[in-house]
């Protein structure tokens, strides 16, 4: 029996007893390609066959930027509130102990199970000015539903479970002893939590922020619904994809998509940066 | 792990506690803001969804779930799932095998590749299968002198519902599967066992309850799909609409009970998946490892 044959320099992969390898990579990588890769990269071809002028006056248009802006707008303020929100559910869930706490806890991930057309008529019929909340702000002369305030409420739904699962793990890991020795060193219970505990669950928070706002970009069903979709005002970017579709103006959908996508992947991309250093600032 | 007792703590220990929890009317009024939060967010769309369906009688709400085109849309999206889901079953646990068994380059880029589907607007999703298979689309010629109708028909949807769910099973099984490492089933092959045979007596008994976690959510996501089903369906009534194309033609006809009845037997299906999920994390929280939430 001969010895086995000197290490190569580069090997596709580590030695192993389990077989399987070349079946399971094989039909992975052929069920990936042809269901996400194909079609997501038929999406790029067609967007660049377009050709830059055409591309340029679709992505300049008045109403692809407005719906823009309000898709990334409305994303952006309800991820926001769902930081705040989010980080005081988590805590709550977290620090203290009340009963039902379990039951509260599984209610979070709602917005996860709830189909998001059966979320979008139930929050219209709320806020609607007749509906339950609707007819309590109205009076106030706060109009939610058929408004962009609406999609933000909407967004504020979609979002929440990623910002409170996020934070939670990472909050239930926080030891306790540093809150202590910082307490015994003479801070306040503020200072505790602005320079102990802020800094620590800051990726956290950074992390749900950014998947509640990439969520709240692409969101179609719940905000359809409340949003009245009145072109320029409150017309979300996705809707007027399937518009431009409607239209037969494929050129136009793939555009606005292609548009979407990039915007996207590079909003992540800056807050994995942003992540990145911040973990090396704060350890 | 160590659960911090708040409540514990007695009245005279309140200045030593002070330091690691908050004062107690400062604690009521968190607990009462997050509640607040929580009921108007989530308890009250999901009461008004049966206070609807329920608006006007019972009979009324039987009456909006027997009508045949209700029906049909039923039927369709038991039908999609059924083929969505075992298919990103199949994935998810090939994708897993070779991902947790093996080292190999660009393991991490694939395990990025497989999360895509996640960062993709729904529509999108729906809008790729449009440009590849539609009427101007790169096979829409091709698959027109065939006769084979993929878009605005079942199988548009299926690919559609495959897409959108696709992470789900494979990005639960992946970590649970890297964390249990390769010592049983090195074991089982030394004793004898072949492939298959270590995967079906060793590998999957020791998965189970994270497929069965990932699988409740492929299937919720399936049924309830809205965006990416309703670009590729062409809402042909009785014949390509699912639940939530349902209550969405229901909803703008103006007939609120026929809408909000369909739309409580998915709130019914959300229900009972958050159910079994809480059950299964509760019992079997080491198994499905720590990889709760998406």
């Amino acid at each position: 029996m001969t010895i086995a044959p000197a290490k190569a320099g580069w090997r596709f992969r580590q030695p192993s007893v389990i077989p399987g390898f070349g079946l399971t990579l094989g039909f992975s990588l052929a069920y990936l390609t042809l269901i996400i890769l194909i079609p997501l990269s038929g999406l790029v071809w067609r967007s660049a066959a377009l050709g830059w002028a055409d591309f340029w006056a679709i992505a300049t248009d008045r109403r692809t930027l407005n719906a823009l802006e309000i898709s990334f707008g409305t994303a952006f303020i309800a991820a926001a509130v769902n930081v705040v929100f989010g980080t005081l559910v988590a805590w709550v869930l977290v620090r203290y102990r009340f009963p039902g706490r379990r039951i509260v806890d599984a209610m979070v991930d709602l917005p996860f199970a709830l189909p998001t057309a059966v979320a979008g008529i139930a929050l219209t019929t709320l806020y609607a000015p007749n509906g339950w909340i609707g007819h309590l702000l109205a009076p106030l002369g706060i109009k939610v539903a058929y408004t962009p305030l609406g999609i933000v409420v909407a967004l504020v739904f979609i979002g929440l479970p990623f910002v409170v699962r996020t934070v939670q793990p990472i909050m239930e890991e926080i030891d306790k002893e540093v809150e202590e020795a910082a307490a015994t060193l003479g801070a306040n219970r503020f200072q505790i939590i602005t320079r102990i505990l802020f800094p620590g669950l800051s990726p956290a928070i950074v992390t749900g922020f950014s998947l509640a706002f990439a969520r709240g970009v692409g969101e179609y069903g719940s905000v359809i619904f409340i949003a009245g979709n009145l072109p320029y005002k409150s017309e979300i970017a996705p809707l007027l994809i399937v518009i431009r579709l409607e239209e037969y103006n494929y050129p136009a959908a793939t555009a606005i998509a292609a548009i979407m996508l990039l915007l996207s992947f590079s909003m992540l991309l800056v807050i994995n940066l942003a992540q990145s250093w911040s973990r090396k600032r704060y350890g | 792990m160590a659960d911090p007792e708040i409540k514990s703590y007695e009245p005279h220990h309140e200045s030593q506690s002070a330091a690691v929890t908050e004062s107690r009317p400062v604690r009521l009024l968190l607990m009462a803001v997050a509640f607040a939060f929580l009921a108007i967010f989530l308890l009250l769309p999901l009461i008004i969804v049966f206070h609807e369906a329920l608006a006007k009688g019972l009979s009324a709400y039987t009456e909006a779930l027997s009508n045949p085109d209700t029906r049909s849309a039923i039927r369709l999206t038991l039908l999609v799932a059924a083929i969505a889901v075992p298919l990103n079953v199949v994935f998810g646990i090939s994708a897993a095998w070779a991902i947790a068994k093996f080292e190999f380059k660009g393991k991490a880029f694939l395990t990025t590749l497989i999360d895509l589907p996640f960062s993709v607007s729904p529509v999108i999703s729906g809008l790729v299968y449009v440009l590849l298979f539609g009427a101007q689309g790169l096979l829409g010629g091709w698959l027109k002198e065939h006769g084979i109708q993929i878009l605005f028909a079942v199988p548009g949807i299926v690919l559609a519902t495959v897409f959108v769910t696709f992470p789900f099973v494979a990005r639960e099984l992946i970590p649970l599967m890297q964390e249990q490492g390769n010592g049983d089933e090195e074991a089982a092959l030394s004793l004898g066992a072949n492939g298959w045979q270590t995967f079906w007596y060793v590998t999957l008994p020791n998965v189970k309850w994270g497929l069965l976690y990932g699988v409740l959510l492929c299937n919720a996501r399936s049924m309830g799909e809205f965006g990416a089903v309703s670009v590729v369906s062409g809402h042909i009534r009785g014949l390509t609409n699912t639940m939530p194309l349902h209550v969405e033609i229901l909803y703008n006809e103006y007939n609120a009970v026929g809408a909000f009845a369909v739309a409580s037997l998915l709130a019914g299906l959300a229900l009972v998946t958050l159910v079994l999920k809480t059950l299964l994390e509760m019992r079997y929280g080491a198994e499905i490892a720590a990889t709760r939430g998406h």
